[in-house]
């Protein structure tokens, strides 16, 4: 458990275009994520959020530095193409829109795709497409066609065909952005319980902040840079500088700040803290503070 | 309006039908589409119109739903039987008006023609599209044309695409039905003028469409890479195809129906052609 699952050192990445302008993404950018944790990258658009999910999963390559994932140097030039595919396996990718990533016209048949590419035995892919499928609480829509699901059902099957290949680590990429709070809800439940039950370490990269909220860590990616990285209430208790970089913060430790803001102090003349992330929290802060005056 | 298009139109159902191996099936209606055309008397046309009939009961699949599907067939057959019955020449006279001449063998002609045309309509697709799953039949299909591999065909590839463009077809239509309500809405006339009007009025549909067509094509690439996509070497398929004894019979009966034809076609009869 001690060694991280993934470990990033020093890694510079750029897009160069057609007229050979870069654009740098990542310099100098370091990161560990410890084996099992559940943690929410946050970063507006550009912030290279995206980019970083993509080297993990040798979509892209970096122009220099490290990366390690399972014990596995991905950057290392001598790798070879079993592990390539090894490692993708191993770090399973969930996009944006639910439409575009589903290849089959049945769900079983969808979930069954990474196995059938990994060249596993038929009844073994069958028991994994049922589990798969238990493990999203899809089992009932095994024999329907994609088009008739909800965007947040999609989605799970999306995420049951990932886990069909048994990885280590799933990385969501906005992969809530296009649904609706329903959806959302669906797939945050889903997304919990990977981790919870399964050990699965999850990457969520996310513009939402409860979302954000509910997990272990936050990352926040500012310009190719980490900003701030750790617990959620030591995150979000930077409500100045998480709306300088153009984020927003939990509603909950919005309220919090701007009473602060305009001067509410509790009878002890103390600043109400930053750190309630969940509604009930903070409504319990705000009793706290009425029975005081 | 778009929704009704639908391509494959697939029954779900458990029939003998549908448990059938596609790969034979596909087989099976070749063989029916060769072995309709022994029929030569109103014997054999007789065992056509049977087998028709033998093969809807079977699928289960409602008569009302097969009519509906020969819709489209309407003007192929006007056509043929128009020309059968005008242009056939035979030695019973029926009307002599101006120039035209019908005859009995005209008639009889046409008769038979729109039997077989209809029969191998109804056959076929209820033999394959109406009870074979796409998925299934792009399965069998691969499967049957997997020794042309040897010649460098590009079968499994193929197939995919296939698969693929099935799986998009829902998705494309639900987009065009969004599209154009946005140009509705920007007052967009896709219903008025002469059809050349009409077309171009399509094209602020179909940019867009193609646009993002490209965009999902490109999505679709980058995950199937994710999810360890490498081409048809070393992938396993979940669902085996199974060549069972029920297949053996079909194609037994099918044979037989043949053979059953030539003796039929022997029968002295009035009719024939």
């Amino acid at each position: 458990m001690n060694d991280p699952f993934i470990k990033i050192e020093d890694l510079n990445f750029s897009y160069t275009d057609e007229e050979g302008n870069e654009a740098r993404v990542l310099h100098g950018f370091n990161l560990e994520i410890e084996r099992g944790s559940l943690v929410a990258v946050l970063g507006h658009n550009g912030s290279g959020k995206s980019t970083l999910a993509k080297l993990l999963n040798m979509i892209l390559m970096p122009q220099s530095g490290r990366i390690v994932v399972d014990g596995l140097d991905i950057t290392s030039p001598d790798l070879t193409e079993d592990q390539l595919f090894e490692n993708r396996r191993n770090v399973g990718m969930v996009f944006q829109n639910p439409d575009n990533q589903l290849v089959a016209t049945i769900v079983e048949e969808d979930i069954a795709f990474g196995p059938e590419n990994l060249g596993i035995e038929p009844k073994e892919i069958r028991r994994r497409v049922n589990d798969a499928l238990a493990a999203v609480g899809m089992t009932e829509f095994a024999r329907h066609s994609p088009h008739q699901l909800s965007g947040g059902q999609k989605q799970r099957i999306a995420i049951a065909g990932i886990i069909a290949m048994l990885p280590k680590c799933i990385i969501f990429d906005e992969s809530t952005a296009m649904l609706d709070p329903r959806g959302r809800a669906e797939v945050m439940q889903t997304i919990l319980r990977l981790n919870r039950e399964m050990g699965i370490t999850v990457l969520h990269i996310t513009h939402f902040m409860n979302e954000a909220a509910m997990c272990d860590r936050v990352v926040v990616i500012n310009d190719g840079e980490i900003a701030l990285d750790g617990r959620p209430q030591e995150v979000f208790c930077h409500v100045a500088e998480l709306q300088e970089i153009g984020l927003d913060v939990p509603q909950t430790a919005e309220l919090m700040y701007e009473l602060n803001l305009s001067g509410v102090r509790d009878g002890e003349g103390r600043e109400l803290p930053l750190s309630c992330l969940t509604v009930d929290e903070c409504a319990d802060e705000l009793c706290r503070l009425i029975d005081s005056l | 309006m778009i929704k009704d298009i639908t391509l494959g139109q697939y029954f779900p159902g458990n029939t003998i039908l549908h448990r059938l191996d596609p790969r034979g099936k596909i087989i099976l209606t070749i063989l029916y589409i060769v072995v309709i055309f022994f029929a030569k008397n109103l014997w054999s046309f007789a065992a056509v119109i049977a087998s028709a009939v033998f093969l809807t009961i079977i699928s289960r699949i409602s008569p009302k739903t097969l009519l509906k599907s020969m819709k489209p067939l309407i003007f192929v057959l006007a056509f043929t039987t128009f020309f059968n019955v005008f242009w056939t020449e035979g030695e019973v006279l029926l009307v002599k008006f101006w120039i035209i001449e019908i005859y009995l063998e005209g008639i009889i002609f046409a008769v038979m023609m729109i039997i077989r045309i209809s029969a191998l309509l109804v056959g076929t697709t209820i033999i394959l599209t109406y009870t074979t799953s796409p998925i299934m039949l792009t399965d069998g299909l691969e499967q049957l044309l997997a020794p042309l591999r040897k010649i460098k065909l590009p079968v499994h590839e193929f197939s995919m695409m296939m698969t693929i463009a099935l799986r998009f077809i829902p998705t494309l239509i639900e987009e065009t039905d969004k599209i154009m309500s946005a140009q509705k809405a920007r007052g967009a006339d896709f219903t008025s003028g002469s059809l050349a009007k009409r077309a171009k009025a399509l094209v602020p549909v179909l940019i867009p469409l193609f646009i993002s067509a490209f965009r999902r094509a490109d999505e679709l690439a980058t995950a199937m890479e994710c999810r360890c996509y490498r081409g048809g070497e070393g992938r396993t398929r979940m669902n085996i195809l199974h060549y069972s004894g029920r297949d053996t019979l079909a194609f037994i009966i099918m044979i037989l129906f043949g053979a059953a034809l030539i003796l039929l076609n022997q029968i002295p009869s009035a009719i024939s052609l």
